[in-house]
């Protein structure tokens, strides 16, 4: 996803990859009047399925995303920094349903299917906040 | 014939434990019939996979076995493969991974005391919940983490699976000027967790406690972090390479995690309570002052209290990380020039959550020819089994909703990394 979008979206948009851990999300979108997340979901819905949620309208559920393996996981990065006062006006959070998050695997062909798309409307997203900002 | 009363109180998933976990205890007639703690992750091959692989990465790949203690992995197997080749890594070499240790230790402890297990005590549901509340206590408990996070990456290039550890030492050592930023921040985190040492030591504590058979590693004049001998509270004391003559894993039905016991006994205890028990005298002034403040001395035994005793260690972690800062000398090499060679190598460390063992078989050319590694998690299994069984027995006349987050927070005592116990760990309580 991360290789999709580098390079294709405007200047001051700024592109991170993290592991997920709380603190480092937190702080990487410390002071962002907006923030997209792209992550994996499982939730049991078919295989690249794209759910879209704005966490700016209501909270995230946090059995969306647990195919993370640490504790924490981004939907309570979100909601702990929401509890904090440490989250962006604007946040949106993508999640491609997974197939599955054996260590090391490839991606299942419907989710590499959805990459594009979502790396699209994201781009699509961004571009609409900063003509409005 | 009066029906036979029995209650099963089961949990799907066990919910603020690092993994997949499953719960079931079942109560017949006012008796605890049944405990299992059952472990449905995937297996984790880890172990087969590592066969065929070079001895150099055997670091990088067991530090994927778990995302919050991925030095404990790689400490762990640097010490076995260093022990097969013959070299020893000692001086400031050494004296980096203990502070890389530290660093682990801060970020782990911190996330299980405010995040994972505070909730229990609290009331709430979750860390969230907690947040929302007592957004101040959270927002230390993060800037705690991200302090353990930074010392990691400094110094192991970076905070989840660090990219510099090697066998031998370092493929880059840092310069004094690179750890000094650390130094107010490692401070900062020392009041914090001063902070967590009166706070936690105020919460309400179940009635407790088990005559555990304590199990750490063992460093004269050090608080066991990452090396030395293996003791027990009855006795066992052993350098690392024999631990297979006294502990024993076994494969039950209900769990994909392997139970382990001492041989000729039973289960045992690994972890921050029995470090702190063996090992309270090497603890830093400032920790033993922390602990005695609170009432929390080297007998303590109830396991609920585990929650102080990691506050505990995250002044001391902090504390001795601030020491080897302050004593650290740039070395004149990163790391142990050395061939390998054909043998059996056996490490061990003080991961987080207890003591890691890992024993490799390499050949002339390195290549890892097997592998066996038994995490804390798994070792405290049987311990975790029995103290579900005897909290339920002291709790029969508690309410089922009650009684089940009871044993939830029984079982989060132990912050139990599942992902690391399968290679394989789940919890369900069943209440009939």
């Amino acid at each position: 996803m991360a290789a999709r979008l580098e390079g294709t979206l405007p200047a001051g948009v700024e592109l991170l990859e993290r592991e997920g851990e709380p603190t480092a999300l937190i702080d990487a979108w410390d002071g962002a009047d907006a923030v997209w997340l792209v992550d994996a979901v499982s939730s049991g819905a078919e295989v690249g399925t794209v759910h879209r949620l704005d966490a700016s309208e209501s909270e995230l559920p946090t059995e969306l995303f647990r195919a993370s393996t640490h504790h924490v996981g981004l939907a309570e990065a979100v909601e702990l920094a929401r509890a904090l006062g440490r989250l962006p006006a604007k946040t949106v959070v993508y999640g491609i349903e997974g197939e599955s998050f054996q260590v090391g695997e490839e991606l299942a062909p419907a989710v590499a299917a959805a990459v594009e798309p979502v790396a699209e409307a994201v781009r699509e997203e961004v571009a609409q906040c900063m003509r409005r900002s | 014939m009066s029906e036979r009363r029995t209650k099963t109180i089961k949990t799907d998933y066990l919910a603020r434990v690092e993994g997949e976990g499953a719960m079931l205890v079942r109560i017949a007639d006012g008796q605890v019939e049944e405990v299992k703690l059952n472990i449905y992750e995937p297996p984790r091959f880890f172990e087969a996979f590592l066969r065929g692989r070079a001895f150099t990465e055997a670091p990088d790949i067991t530090a994927r076995i778990c995302g919050i203690c991925p030095v404990a992995y790689q400490m762990s197997s640097v010490h076995a493969m260093e022990q097969a080749c013959g070299i020893e890594v000692g001086g400031q070499l050494r004296a980096l991974r203990r502070l890389l240790y530290c660093g682990e230790w801060i970020e782990s402890h911190a996330l299980h005391v405010f995040m994972l297990h505070a909730p229990d005590f609290l009331g709430y549901q979750s860390a969230i919940e907690l947040a929302k509340d007592m957004p101040e206590v959270v927002a230390s408990a993060l800037e705690l983490k991200k302090t353990g996070n930074e010392l990691m990456t400094v110094v192991g290039g970076r905070e989840v699976h660090p990219i510099n550890v090697r066998v031998g030492g370092w493929y880059r050592t840092p310069r004094k000027r690179e750890l000094k930023p650390l130094v107010e921040k490692l401070e900062r985190a020392r009041e914090i967790a001063l902070e967590a040492v009166k706070i936690t030591s105020t919460f309400d504590f179940p009635d407790y406690d088990q005559d555990y058979e304590l199990v750490c590693l063992d460093e004269a004049g050090a608080y066991p972090i990452d090396l030395g001998r293996i003791v027990s509270s009855r006795g066992i004391d052993i350098p690392v390479e024999e631990y297979e003559d006294h502990f024993v894993e076994e494969h039950v039905a209900w769990s994909n995690a392997l139970h382990s016991k001492v041989i000729g006994r039973g289960s045992y205890l690994c972890g921050p309570l029995a470090r702190f028990a063996m090992a309270f005298d090497r603890l830093s002034p400032l920790a033993k002052e922390a602990a005695k403040e609170v009432g929390l001395d080297a007998s303590e035994r109830n396991p609920f209290r585990s929650i102080v005793v990691r506050s505990v260690e995250l002044v001391y972690a902090a504390d001795e990380a601030l020491r080897l800062i302050a004593e650290y000398e740039e070395p004149d090499a990163p790391s142990v020039e050395f061939e390998p060679r054909a043998g059996v190598g056996h490490g061990a460390s003080e991961a987080p959550r207890g003591l890691l063992y890992h024993r490799y078989e390499i050949d002339d050319e390195g290549t890892i020819l097997s592998a066996k590694i038994v995490p804390p998690t798994s070792q405290n299994q049987r311990t975790i089994e029995d103290d579900l069984r005897g909290v339920v027995e002291r709790s029969l006349d508690v309410p089922d909703e009650e009684l089940s987050l009871l044993c939830e927070q029984t079982i989060r005592n132990y912050d139990p990394c599942i992902s690391c116990a399968t290679h394989f760990l789940k919890l369900d309580i069943e209440r009939r």
